[in-house]
């Protein structure tokens, strides 16, 4: 019978992503039997057992050195198939949100998508925003699971000492099972982590007036925490930042541990993609902008004056 | 070359939500309804690929009841020169149908209907689900190019761009025969005209059964559910935060700083 939980290991270029850790200490929390892990291509495994992952599936070959849909469905399915899991969990990432549903409908699967918080109650619920996260409610899977899971739910606790058994399994993947080919794959600012798995992210308003302004001011002060930079949407709307970095209703819903709002009124559709994250500073000339009252700390001030004090105290830290 | 665009109706971006009393959803008296905002991507693409001469007829179809036809018409009166058919799928079958029903209803539509090309939004703001797309993708065999920025269609191939995370952009090639979700920056949809709003008044919407599409009544609905959701309820309220008060910008600051590193220890 189907029984514990399998986590889909998301590495970047080898290196195992924080978030896998992220999911492996969950399904070890949850108590619902064996946790191990999948990984698709290269990478070192080494310290999956470490948080508590007693079996690494590696699924390699030419097929996976990057990510397409196709190779990666057959891969996951056949892993699946072998360690016979009643639960699967993935970020909820660019790659997961692609896959999960691929594979739920290939496996007849249920799949839940963005869950924010995971129970055990006799089988896996799990719990998660809609609306853009003006409502919450619970999804309850019949049968396999597939559950990608928004990056920075948990925490990550300390490794243990605990080793996992690598187990490869060969999937029988070729090239053929992918009809998308890439043609290109650019990588931007590789050092910079990704708006909605950043642990620390300084955006920027309307208020910021130009494209220099923000890459003067916004983009330094990120980097003076290793923070990622955001921005609003008539920031983004009006050219000062790429569509990449929107954060809100429709650009990136992101859960960092510090959001830094800069000149940012607080529209509803920014807050849908703000909200959950764990502390939230406002800086804005208006003592009444809506941002304040989801403030963790405010401070009604110009911006201009702010930041780059800000900066200097940050990197004097 | 038939394009396909799904339209959802979801609440305006900057609606109130309530949660109605046994929980099963959202209070939708005072909603006002819009197209999806991601599905808006979608329709923009398939008009002007239709518009460029590039697609030969582009069809909407919308999963959803009757008073989902506003939002169907304003979308046939922004594409009012790609002519678009309209089609809603509607059967008291697909009731309480999961994202694998809602898919499996939807494949069915797609194929019946002849698209080559389907346009969808990345993912719905009301369910926030984004598994549609990928499911009708599998259903129908076909590949899938999700989070798309850019999209390009010549012949029998299309070249997409899409944002896989940490700064990267892979730009995929793709037979044209496929589902493609699309993200924001991919273009910026247009308004209805007058003109276009007066035509789309009298356009006809085709509404397709679950017999008409050659469905099994229990392979759709909330019988056939293998996710099941309820429990709505609103998001636990922040606890209310400090305005940090000093005696200019450099003494708030300094104060800043000290809050986040030892009170809410994040630095
Ligand atoms: C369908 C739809 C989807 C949307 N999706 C999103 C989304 O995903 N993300 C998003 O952000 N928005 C979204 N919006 C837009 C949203 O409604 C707001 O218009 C937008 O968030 C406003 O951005 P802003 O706060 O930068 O600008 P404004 O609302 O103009 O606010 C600027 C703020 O800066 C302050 N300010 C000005 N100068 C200074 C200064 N020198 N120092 C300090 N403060 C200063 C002002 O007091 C004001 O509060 C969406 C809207 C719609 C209709």
């Amino acid at each position: 019978m189907a029984s514990g939980i399998l986590v889909f290991s998301e590495h970047d270029g080898g290196k195992i992503k924080k978030t896998a850790f992220e999911l492996i200490a969950k399904a070890v929390s949850l108590n619902m039997g064996p946790v191990s892990a999948v990984v698709v291509g290269n990478a070192d495994t080494s310290a999956l057992g470490s948080y508590g992952a007693t079996t690494v599936y590696t699924v390699n070959g030419d097929a996976f050195s990057s990510y397409t849909t196709g190779s990666y469905t057959k891969a996951l399915a056949a892993v699946i198939a072998k360690a016979d899991p009643a639960v699967v969990l993935g970020a909820a990432s660019a790659l997961g949100k692609d896959l999960f549903p691929r594979l739920g409908a290939r496996l007849g699967a249920g799949v839940v998508t963005e869950a924010t918080e995971l129970d055990n109650d006799g089988g896996l619920v799990a719990h998660r925003p809609v609306y853009a996260g003006k409502a919450m409610v619970t999804a309850k899977p019949l049968g396999l699971a597939l559950v990608t899971v928004r990056p920075n739910s948990f925490g990550i606790p300390a490794a243990g000492s605990g080793s996992a058994e690598v187990v490869a399994v060969d999937a029988g993947v070729s090239a053929a099972d992918s009809k998308v080919v890439i043609v290109e794959s650019k990588k931007s600012d590789a050092s910079v982590a990704d708006l909605t798995e950043a642990d620390r992210i300084v955006s920027g308003g309307r208020s910021i007036k130009s494209a220099d302004q923000y890459d003067a001011i916004i983009r330094p002060l990120a980097a003076s925490i290793g923070a990622t930079p955001g921005a609003s949407r008539a920031a983004v709307d009006a050219g000062y930042a790429p569509h990449s970095h929107q954060v809100g209703q429709t650009g990136k819903v992101v859960n960092p541990n510090l959001y830094v709002a800069l000149g940012i009124s607080g529209a509803i559709q920014h807050l849908a993609g703000m909200r959950t994250s764990k502390v939230i500073v406002a800086v804005n000339k208006d003592p009444d902008a809506p941002i304040f009252a989801h403030a963790s700390y405010g401070l009604v001030d110009d911006l201009f004056d702010v930041a780059p004090l800000l900066q200097r105290e940050l990197e004097a830290l | 070359m038939k394009i396909g665009v799904l339209l959802k109706q979801v609440p305006a971006s900057d609606s109130r939500i309530k949660i109605n009393g046994d929980q099963t959803g959202i209070v939708t008296d005072d909603i006002k309804w819009e197209i999806n905002p991601y599905d808006e991507f979608a329709l923009e693409a398939g008009i002007q690929l239709v518009e460029a001469k590039t697609a030969s007829s582009l069809v909407l179809i919308s999963l959803g009841g009757k008073d989902a036809e506003a939002r169907i018409k304003d979308g046939i009166a922004r594409g009012v020169k790609a002519k678009p058919e309209a089609i809603r799928l509607d059967d008291a079958a697909f009731v309480g149908s999961d994202p694998l029903g809602e898919a499996r209803i939807i494949a069915a539509a797609v194929k019946k209907a002849g698209v080559v090309l389907l346009l969808t939004g990345k993912q719905t703001i009301d369910d926030d689900n984004g598994q549609v797309p990928a499911m009708v993708a599998e259903l129908l065999d076909l590949p899938q190019v999700t989070f798309v920025e850019n999209l390009e269609v010549s012949g029998d191939s299309l070249i997409a761009h899409r944002a896989m995370g940490s700064g990267q952009v892979d730009v995929v090639k793709s037979p044209v025969n496929a589902v493609v979700t699309c993200d924001k920056g991919m273009n910026s949809p247009r308004f209805a005209s007058l003109p276009g709003i007066m035509k789309a008044k009298r356009a006809k919407i085709a509404v397709w059964s679950a017999a008409d599409l050659g469905l099994e009544a229990s392979s759709v609905g909330a019988g056939a559910a293998v996710v099941t959701e309820g429990a709505y309820r609103l998001p636990a309220e922040r606890p209310s935060g400090k305005i940090i008060e000093g005696a200019d910008a450099a003494a708030k600051v300094k104060e800043l700083v000290r809050l986040l590193r030892d009170e809410a220890k994040v630095l």
